[in-house]
């Protein structure tokens, strides 16, 4: 995988990376259900509902909103083509803000109290875990000399090793992306919450469809990162992703919401801590 | 391409063109002479300053000593009245610091002028290279500009407060003014003759503020004036430093900074206070903030083109002497704190100019961070970051100054569904925001470059900058993220009333997003023509920032963003549109709904400021605390360097 | 089967019950009874349902509240009212504020009777919903309905 063509490489994932994030999604709701004591949902499940949604006649408050996810759903896509072709990662975190932006700005349109509430704690995340995704990128830079992430999965070793505190920075916010509990603020895949859905609940077939599917791809897009840190041991690799989803879920069963406040500044601290600790240990050094 | 000599009568235009048009609106009345010399001055200039952007692409520097004898004594008698007028108004004004300040000021100058009567070079007094050509472009095309949008918003501006006295001829005059002495500080060689421009700009500036004429404003020119003072005299201390010190040859700024850091860093530093301040870094910053009393061109006209961008210009003149010294670290490390605390500051805010004040410092923080660092890297996000700043921010302000005339308020929440009210000027402030943060547009360009650029350099200190942008950039996005959202929320929609807004206004925005975008697409072009062969010759070498590759990845970005919109129309009709859910009863209109005990509720929704973190009070403690410690310990440092 | 089938999302509301049936209903989400085996989630939220579970009598008060409610869901939608109160008005039809069962109201497609209804006739009727949801979905596709 690792000399691939770059446009091929983009292509696979925009096309594998449905089937993957389905399936782990599938995967991960049966885990839910089973911590739950439940049987739980088929594994394709998440494919049923996209499939379903797309099937449902939609409703808007304005059509703009539509417009808006759509922006967000392509560069989702988008980004996720240049990471896995091998872009800049500086660039495709750029990316993956521009497209987070469309998807809050979707969230606004509506004037909708829930939406709105929503849209903003979507930003509060996304300003938790914006600097601990750049430093991730800075320190997988420091270790691989490159800022290109072709080069970086093709490295011989292993960076997690000198990238432990980047690492443990990195899986903390993870539950932001992944929109686990405790940090599950703008919308959640849980039942009933205090806030509605949150970002989504003026959202609706197809426009509901295709925030779903861009979660999928940006669940595909985050494990790549993770991917980053094993450089060329993959299996290595897909173990430590498999045990940390295992605990991301466990984390998401047994964890209620925390407040907007917590949520932020204990990212900004972990951030700077293991995140921000490291990189400048590496520095010196 | 122009021989050497038009080359020099051209700048020499544009620096006194200026001026003489800054006389004729003071001396002449008349509405309709006023509009036509603003509009044809203009026009001129910004003429005048593009070929001689064109022309600075083909030629290497170019030098010119002044054939006039007396020049050096005029430039000297010039700043002495420059003294007498403030030591005047600040006497009647009571501002005792002021007068001091401009005292001791006056009588280094006198020393200086002494040491320079008595042993004199003969160092070239004007030049002109690429980044003065890029400058001058700036100053002359965006500083054109805002006084032609000037024209119909100071009309209106009156009209609105007729309590104010009117007193458009002089202030036309002024801002006229302030070009010439933009032109004067970009294209002087002679440091004297630099200061003596800085000095009008300080002074420009301060009239400028003041010209509300209330007590507010009165005061906030005072502390305009005072800031920019402290800061400036540090320029005369570097002067007796080089005459008595160095040698008066490196009075000229060439010759400084091609003399390497051994000679050059003790003038430099201290030469780099002042336009700290003038850049209204922390602690200097809260001149800026209070500035937002003027009429909005003046906002306009200080946050983009001119004034602040000085400051930023004179520390990228001495980035390279500042290349790996501990003095560039602490001006690098005072711009990355005042990046971090002032983008915080403006979530908080819910005032657009205020919003818009702190976003500029943020961004002049990031721009003498790189200079700081000042390797060839840094310098090149540095410089983009000028130019896209420069564009979007005015773009930025002159659109919400046609908003504020409309809608009568600078508030961020009273723009909600503006949408609808004036989608293109609405249109126009989210090109602006975009440029301000998102990829692919300018400003986040040049951020990612200097991403590349800090992780390199003076390790750990690059580490330490880095992690700052980290948390600014996080935190730029979601103060910028949440104005477009409250821009395109949509309530009731409003009847679309665009009308009264004056045509030049209009016109003026439509070539500023013109500009926005046109430099997004451009930037290549400037960066290989304009800023890497002056890097060339400032640095010998210089290593590509951004690949070809990424460079057509934006590209695909671009058009991927401006072909979005044309979808829009598709998904306008395709949805069934039904109210928004409220959890009860919507009533009458769909904002409003039927709560408990049959009581009718209209929703009202607002921002979040998340003032307990990010309180302007709090933060603005802290981080001119920090200021105050580093500007200190800078200063320290070039004491000790100077006594050693 | 189709897709709509296989994942259907229900939004719950309880008019004026006694609140019996509405444990019931959510006691159709726990480990014993997992509806979630069937794709079924509680959404919450009109504008993601695809099937409208409602409990009570419906009073005067809260009419425009279901009308809302069920004018709020995408097509395809189905009604599923649950116990005997939402089918009839129950015990509570002769009340001065109540005005009758749901279909007073809004088209009811499945009735649940029962008091309270016991999970595994709330499960069934959800699951005879899915056929008329199927139906509907026909229908829209051909133009009859939903087309508003």
């Amino acid at each position: 995988m690792n000399s691939m063509d770059p446009f091929i490489a983009a292509a696979l994932f925009i096309i594998l990376a449905p089937v993957v994030g389905i399936l782990i999604t599938g995967l991960d709701r049966i885990l839910t259900a089973r911590m739950q004591g439940r049987v739980g949902p088929p594994v394709l499940q998440p494919w049923y509902d996209i499939r379903k949604l797309f099937q449902k006649k939609q409703v808007a408050v304005w059509g703009a909103q539509s417009f808006f996810i759509f922006c967000y759903l392509i560069f989702i896509i988008f980004t996720g083509a240049l990471f896995f072709g091998g872009g800049d990662i500086l660039l495709v975190i750029f990316a993956f803000t521009l497209g987070h932006v469309f998807l809050v700005l979707g969230a606004y349109v509506s004037y909708s109290p829930y939406a709105h509430i929503g849209a903003e704690r979507e930003l509060i995340q996304l300003m938790a875990v914006e600097p601990m995704i750049i430093i991730a990128a800075i320190g997988l830079y420091q270790v691989n000399g490159s800022f290109l992430i072709g080069d970086m999965a093709n490295h011989p070793g292993l960076p997690i090793l000198l990238l432990p505190g980047v690492f443990l920075g990195f899986i903390y916010i993870l539950t932001f992306k992944l929109r686990k509990s405790p940090f599950d603020l703008a919308t959640s895949h849980h039942a009933h919450q205090e806030l509605v859905k949150g970002s989504t609940t003026e959202f609706s077939g197809r426009t509901l469809a295709m925030v779903e599917l861009a979660h999928i791809y940006e669940l595909v897009v985050m494990l790549g990162f993770i991917w980053l840190f094993f450089g060329d041991n993959l299996w290595l690799c897909i173990c430590a992703i498999i045990i940390i989803m295992v605990l991301e879920i466990l984390v998401d069963n047994c964890t209620s919401r925390v407040r907007w406040q917590d949520a932020m500044t204990s990212a900004w601290f972990v951030t700077l801590v293991a995140g921000a600790g490291n990189i400048f240990a590496l520095s010196i050094m | 391409m122009l021989s050497n000599d038009t080359y020099m009568e051209l700048l020499i235009f544009l620096i006194l063109f200026p001026l003489l048009m800054a006389g004729l609106l003071t001396l002449i009345q008349g509405e309709n002479f006023r509009r036509a010399a603003v509009i044809s001055g203009a026009v001129l200039v910004g003429i005048a300053s593009l070929i001689t952007l064109a022309d600075s692409i083909t030629t290497q520097a170019v030098y010119y000593s002044v054939p006039v004898d007396m020049i050096g004594i005029l430039i000297f008698i010039g700043d002495i009245l420059i003294s007498g007028y403030i030591i005047s108004v600040s006497l009647k004004a009571r501002q005792y610091l002021v007068f001091g300040i401009t005292i001791l000021q006056l009588i280094l100058l006198c020393a200086v002028e002494y040491l320079a009567l008595a042993d004199h070079a003969h160092i070239p007094e004007l030049f002109s290279d690429q980044l003065s050509g890029i400058m001058a472009a700036i100053i002359g095309v965006i500083g054109g500009l805002i006084c032609v949008y000037a024209l119909g918003y100071m009309r209106e501006y009156h009209a609105e407060h007729p309590d104010r006295p009117d007193k458009r001829p002089r202030f036309f005059g002024i801002m006229f003014l302030f070009l010439s002495a933009m032109f004067g500080v970009v294209f002087s060689n002679n440091l004297l003759w630099l200061f003596f421009f800085w000095e009008i700009t300080t002074l420009c500036s301060f009239l400028l503020i003041r010209y509300p004429e209330t007590d507010e404003a009165v005061k906030n020119a005072f502390r305009a004036l005072l800031f920019n003072l402290v800061g400036g005299a540090c320029i005369p201390v570097a002067f007796l430093v080089i005459f008595l010190g160095q040698g008066s040859q490196y009075i000229g700024l060439h010759e400084l900074v091609t003399a390497g850091p051994g000679i050059a860093l003790i003038p430099a530093g201290l030469i780099a206070v002042a336009g700290l301040a003038k850049s209204a870094q922390f602690p200097f910053s809260s001149w800026l903030v209070g500035a937002m009393v003027a009429p909005t061109p003046v906002s306009a006209l200080l946050h983009s083109s001119t004034m602040v961008k000085a400051g930023v210009y004179i520390i990228a003149r001495f980035a390279p002497v500042f290349e790996g010294q501990i003095v560039g670290i602490l001006i690098a490390l005072i711009g990355g704190i005042t990046f971090l605390a002032a983008s915080a500051i403006a979530i908080s805010q819910s005032n657009a100019k205020k919003v818009l004040a702190y976003s500029t410092i943020a961004n002049l923080g990031l721009i003498v961070a790189c200079c700081g660092v000042g390797t060839a890297e840094a310098l090149w996000a540095a410089i983009l970051l000028i130019v896209f700043h420069a564009i979007a921010k005015s773009l930025l302000f002159l659109s919400v100054g046609t908003v504020e005339h409309q809608i009568h308020s600078r508030d961020i929440e009273d723009m909600t569904g503006l949408v609808t009210k004036m989608p293109r000027i609405t249109m126009m402030i989210l090109i602006g925001i975009a440029g301000m943060f998102l990829a692919p547009f300018g400003m986040l360009i040049s951020k990612w470059a200097s991403l590349h650029a800090f992780v390199e350099s003076v390790p750990p200190y690059g580490i330490l900058l880095v992690i700052i942008i980290a948390y600014g950039s996080g935190i730029t996005a979601f103060f910028w993220a949440k104005w477009m959202g409250k821009l395109i929320a949509v309530g009731e929609p409003q009847t679309k009333d665009e009308s009264h807004i004056p045509r030049s206004e209009k016109n003026i925005l439509y070539i500023l997003s013109a500009l926005t975008i046109g430099v997004c697409f451009g930037f290549p072009i400037i960066s290989w023509y304009l800023i890497e062969p002056w890097l060339l010759t400032m640095y010998q070498s210089v290593t590509d920032l951004i690949s070809l590759s990424n460079i057509e990845i934006m590209f695909m970005m671009l058009f991927l963003v401006l072909i979005m919109p044309f979808s829009l129309a598709r998904f306008t009709h395709s949805a069934r549109r039904v109210p928004r859910y409220l959890c009860g009863i919507p009533e009458g209109g769909s904002t409003a709904f039927m709560g408990s005990c049959g009581i009718n509720r209209e929703i009202a929704l607002s921002n979040y400021y998340l003032d307990r973190i990010f309180g302007e009070e709090r933060l603005s403690r802290i981080s001119v605390g920090m200021g105050i410690f580093l500007i200190v310990l800078l200063l320290n440092i070039l004491i000790i360097g100077g006594g050693l | 089967m189709s897709y709509l089938q296989k994942s259907p999302w229900i939004i719950h509301y309880d008019a004026s019950s006694c609140n019996g049936c509405d444990i019931e209903v959510l006691a159709c989400l726990t480990p014993l009874y997992d509806v979630e085996r069937f794709g079924i989630l509680n959404t919450g939220n009109p504008k993601h349902a695809d099937i409208f579970v409602i409990t009570g009598g419906v009073n005067e008060i809260n009419k425009e509240v279901v009308q809302n409610i069920y004018e709020q869901m995408p097509h395809p939608k189905v009604v599923v009212a649950v116990g005997i109160c939402a089918c009839s008005g129950g015990v509570f039809r002769e009340c001065y504020n109540i005005s009758g069962g749901v279909a007073t109201v809004i088209p009811v497609d499945v009735y649940v009777p029962g008091c309270a209804a016991r999970p595994e006739s709330i499960i069934d009727g959800i699951v005879q919903a899915l056929g008329i949801l199927e139906q509907k979905r026909h229908a829209m596709n051909a133009g009859v309905e939903g087309t508003v």
